[in-house]
């Protein structure tokens, strides 16, 4: 028995403090065993998951852009390259005053006006790059003042890279075409095909021509580079590296040698010439005059120039060999021929006698020769040597135009030639059908008889004339052209499948040949460009009505503005019995085409089948020829 | 001669505490030199540390228990002057007023009161043991509060939960009513939403981070979200020394000090974990066993008091740097880079080392 006062009892004290230490154990362990799961559950559990984000961490995946490839003509001359360079590129993010740092950057380097307009234009139009060029090109003197000083500019950095030359300038504007900075609809369309990925890390694509149509082979394969870096951002080492593949260098069937003479011979007219091998489709030459400084448009164009390159009258941002439509005037005619004896509407020996006009049964509409007074007894040999418009329009009248549409869109005529160059016009090839879709008309055979001369509806671009040019001279046989030879990458040729097969009768193909070559001979329409000739030339000459002529009027090129004058054709192949190349040449506004683009095409074939350099002459001037077509 | 030089020398040291606090030793140098990126200096410094904390051991451990008895109310005063001067005329850095300039020394006057606070809580217990009654256990917790308060206003929210926690080791042991112990817990839980509202921003957001760490990763969640990356990405086996990732390339915070858990376990991986765990738990178990054997009422407490302390340190800071509980500025007890926590830790286990041999002392 205790007392109730007694002083406690040590042994039972002890045996309490103990107790409250193995509740204070028992506590401790299960904490301890928190802990416990809780490492088991982030090292073993989750133990991928975190390793993943330290890698994120700590590797930062860097882009290797991919040099882009050359292009050169069949002969190996370069007509597109890159050379290193520096930049000076703004990062409009980290910069507060973007204004005043520009101008402070002018003190340092020379900044234009035009180069400011360049630089906001980039900003507006592309928002998925983070630094953009102020200034391309940089001096090593300029690039010396502003490494001093660049400690003043956050945000301003001088770049290495590598930029695209195209040293023909205006002379391959139409052909080559350029590379742009990437802008946000290029962006959003590389996104969309997949492309994306490839293009990270890229400045550059390819916006126009060859540059545009080839951009996936010209790009290459963007290389990656692991890089491990720290919590600052430094990279530490690289950890692996996927080695970039250069783009594709392109090897062009067009001679340059050749371009540089069709562009000379066009002198100071605006115009549009294409060149074909008609054995293979191969485009030896590709001219659209005039043409631009591809240059220009690398870095991004300023708005002036853009603006003055744009609003120009004589369009030189527009490709008229590839987008140009055109009536094709008399050129049509050996094909209206060709169709007339195919279908066997008209034999060789028929003739007409022409009074200088036709009208169609029933009518007293005159539909006028080009030769008051006519040319007399005219069979389909001398009708194609010299031009005749009557015998024509009885022919198209005679075969109607469902059939004539037949015959001509098998040349090609109306539809895409299939060239490897995007953006290309499909031209006019009219019919009923298409007449009343546009105009809700019917079809009058009025309206057939413009078309047997070349003339009402019919639009042709100059490379479907020239391809079509290339199939007669072939023998109806129509290999696609094509500009592309081969791509480095596997140093295969282009495949250049037969598109058009025509089994024409031989000597329905030998007459008209005849004819055109006749055509180049004491005689014909184009006398004058084929005398001399060391070889035979076959050719038709035309001239496309830019406003029309009321009837009772008569063309004098001297009353019309130089731009409403015609348009002056001249289609033609070389040699005449075994052709090598054919070649369409359209000089707007120069009047008649035994005058002025005859001869270009007889400069043409000099050099390709001579080795011919025309001597050097003064610029042909635009001078009217009375009308003789 | 030299045995018993020896034995003069080693007598009231610990055997087995002293191969565990070595062992730790060993761990701390080893992770500074990899946490401080191979810097040779700060493992130097760290070892120099070490040996002042061993210096303050040893006296400690050879120190009578009276002394230790007598020596309570002083420290304690002092202690308490010191904070009052911290208040009044501490430093303020980053927002916080922490340290006092004596002019000879800079000092944080809280780490002294890790020991001082259960040192005047068990010696007041024991003046008071035949006696014991409410009244008692009341003025034991204002020896408590007062401190508590004034550090929780510097503020120092780590220190001042490892106070109170040491504190109510010593109500607790002294065998405060278990009515009251749970009056108290419903108390705090019923007062958090004004401690909440007492509380500073940053350490609200700490507690905020913890819930969703998520929510602002590079800002107030990156200690946590870094800390847990690292231990995890360690893995079973870890990475191998020197090379932790989060560690080497400077993503995780405060790698030398209060992160250094995060290093371990990113390049040892939960096989070393445990490791560590275990030597802890020998350290825990040896200090279990020393204060059951404690011979006076004082000394339990104290004993008992220290040691719990001791895991408390331990469980707190694992427990922030593995994401379960707020950021608090914690380091891990014996082997985190700095002098002050070292010293106070180590003059700790010289008081369980003393309250050790110095009973069996008196009973042989």
């Amino acid at each position: 028995m205790r007392l109730h006062k007694e002083l406690r009892n040590h042994q039972r004290e002890i045996y309490f403090f103990r107790l409250r230490l193995i509740i204070s154990v028992v506590f401790m362990l299960i904490l301890l065993l928190i802990l416990l799961s809780r490492l088991f559950y982030l090292q073993v559990l989750r133990q991928n998951e975190f390793n993943t984000m330290a890698d994120k961490n700590r590797i930062s995946v860097v882009p290797i852009v991919p040099n882009r490839g050359l292009i050169q003509d069949r002969n190996g001359v370069v007509l597109a390259q890159n050379y290193s360079g520096y930049t000076l590129e703004i990062s409009p993010s980290q910069v507060a005053d973007l204004e005043g740092t520009i101008n402070e950057l002018s003190t340092l380097v020379d900044i234009q006006p035009k180069d400011r307009k360049r630089f906001k234009k980039l900003l507006t139009e592309s928002h998925t790059s983070n630094s953009y060029p102020i200034r391309s090109r940089l001096s090593d003197a300029e690039v010396a003042r502003f490494a001093a000083q660049r400690f003043r500019f956050p945000g301003v950095e001088i770049k290495a890279r590598l930029f695209r030359e195209y040293p023909y300038r205006e002379q391959t504007s139409h052909l080559i075409g350029y590379v742009g900075r990437i802008n946000d609809k290029d962006f959003e369309q590389l996104e969309a095909s997949g492309m994306g990925a490839n293009y990270r890390g890229s400045d550059y694509i390819g916006k126009i021509g060859i540059e545009q149509s080839y951009e996936q082979q010209l790009h290459g394969t963007t290389g990656f580079e692991n890089m491990e870096v720290d919590a600052n951002g430094r990279g530490v080492r690289v950890l692996s590296r996927t080695a970039p593949k250069s783009g594709a260098t392109l090897t062009l069937t067009v001679d340059m040698k050749l371009q540089e003479i069709a562009e000379q011979a066009f002198g100071a007219y605006r115009g549009a010439l294409v060149a074909i091998d008609p054995t293979n489709g191969e485009v030896l030459a590709f001219v659209s005059k005039p043409g631009y400084d591809p240059n220009l448009f690398v870095d991004g164009i300023d708005t002036d120039t853009w603006d003055a390159l744009n609003n120009s009258p004589d369009v030189p941002l527009n490709n008229r060999a590839l987008r140009g439509q055109y009536p094709p005037g008399s050129t049509i005619k050996p094909f209206m021929a060709l169709a007339g004896l195919d279908s066997g509407k008209r034999a060789a020996s028929y003739s007409i006698n022409d009074p200088g006009y036709f009208n169609l049964p029933g009518s007293r509409h005159k539909y006028r020769d080009w030769k008051v007074g006519g040319h007399g007894t005219v069979d389909m040999f001398k009708a194609i040597v010299i031009s005749c418009d009557t015998y024509f329009y009885g022919l198209a009248t005679d075969l109607g135009i469902d059939t004539v549409h037949e015959y001509l869109e098998e040349f090609g005529f109306g539809k895409k030639t299939g060239l490897d160059m995007e953006g290309e016009s499909a031209g006019l090839l009219p019919s009923p059908d298409w007449k009343r879709r546009r105009f809700n008309q019917i079809w009058y055979p009025g309206d057939t008889v413009s078309v047997g001369i070349g003339q009402g509806y019919t639009l042709v671009t100059p490379m479907q004339l020239a391809y079509a040019t290339a199939v007669l001279a072939n023998d109806g046989v129509g290999y696609r052209p094509h500009l592309v030879k081969q791509t480095a990458a596997d140093g295969t040729l282009m495949p250049a499948p037969i598109d058009i097969d025509l089994k024409l009768q031989p000597e329905h193909l030998a007459l008209i040949k005849r004819a055109m070559t006749a055509v180049t001979l004491p005689g014909g329409t184009a006398a004058y460009a084929g005398a001399g000739a060391a070889y035979s030339f076959a050719g038709k000459t035309g001239t496309a009505q830019v406003i029309g002529i009321k009837q009772g009027e008569k063309y004098n090129a001297k009353d019309i503005d130089e731009r409403h004058r015609d348009h002056a054709w001249f289609i033609a192949f070389a040699p005449a019995d075994k052709p090598r190349i054919a070649i369409a040449v359209l000089a707007e506004n120069a009047g008649h085409g035994g005058t002025i683009s005859a001869p270009i095409a007889r400069k043409v074939f000099d050099y390709y089948l001579l080795g011919k350099e025309p001597k050097p002459v003064p610029p042909v001037k635009a001078k009217v020829e009375p009308e003789n077509d | 001669m030299i045995d018993r030089l020896q034995q003069r020398f080693m007598s009231h040291l610990d055997p087995m505490l002293m191969g565990a606090l070595a062992a730790l030793m060993l761990v701390s140098l080893v992770l500074v030199y990899s946490a401080s990126g191979s810097n040779m200096d700060r493992v130097l410094s760290q070892l120099a540390n070490i040996i002042v904390a061993f210096a303050a051991l040893w006296l400690v451990a050879n120190m009578p228990l009276h002394y230790l008895i007598r020596s309570a109310v002083p420290i304690y005063i002092i202690g308490m002057v010191l904070l009052l001067g911290v208040a009044f005329f501490g430093e303020i850095n980053n927002g916080a007023r922490r340290w006092l300039n004596l002019g000879i020394a800079t000092v944080q006057p809280s780490e002294l009161m890790k020991i001082a606070v259960p040192l005047m809580m068990a010696w007041y217990f024991e003046r008071h043991e035949a006696t014991l009654a409410l009244r008692n256990y009341l003025l034991a917790a204002v020896l408590l509060a007062v401190p508590f308060a004034l550090i929780l206003r510097q503020p120092d929210l780590g220190t001042a939960m490892l106070i109170a926690a040491s504190g109510f080791y010593v109500l607790f042991l002294a065998g405060l009513n278990w009515k009251i112990i749970v009056g108290l817990f419903v108390t705090a839980l019923g007062s958090a939403p004004f401690l909440w509202h007492a509380m500073h921003d940053y350490q609200r957001q700490r507690i905020m981070m913890l819930l969703d760490p998520t929510q602002d990763p590079l800002g107030k969640g990156y200690h946590t979200i870094q800390g847990m990356i690292a231990v995890g990405s360690g893995g079973i086996l870890g990475k191998g020394y020197l090379n932790g990732t989060q560690t080497h390339l400077e993503f995780l915070p405060e790698r030398t000090t209060d992160f250094i858990f995060a290093v371990y376990s990113e390049e040892f991986g939960l096989f070393g974990n445990l490791i560590l765990l275990a030597i802890y738990m020998f350290i825990l178990w040896r200090g279990f066993v020393i204060t059951a054997n404690a011979s006076t009422y004082f000394t339990r407490l104290m004993a008992g008091s220290i040691t719990l302390t001791f895991f408390t340190y331990t469980f707190v800071n694992m427990g922030m740097v593995t994401g379960i509980l707020p950021v608090v500025g914690v380091p891990l007890p014996l082997v985190s880079y700095g002098g002050t926590s070292m010293l106070t830790l180590y003059l700790g286990f010289g008081m369980l080392m003393s309250i050790h041999s110095h009973k069996t002392l008196v009973q042989s």
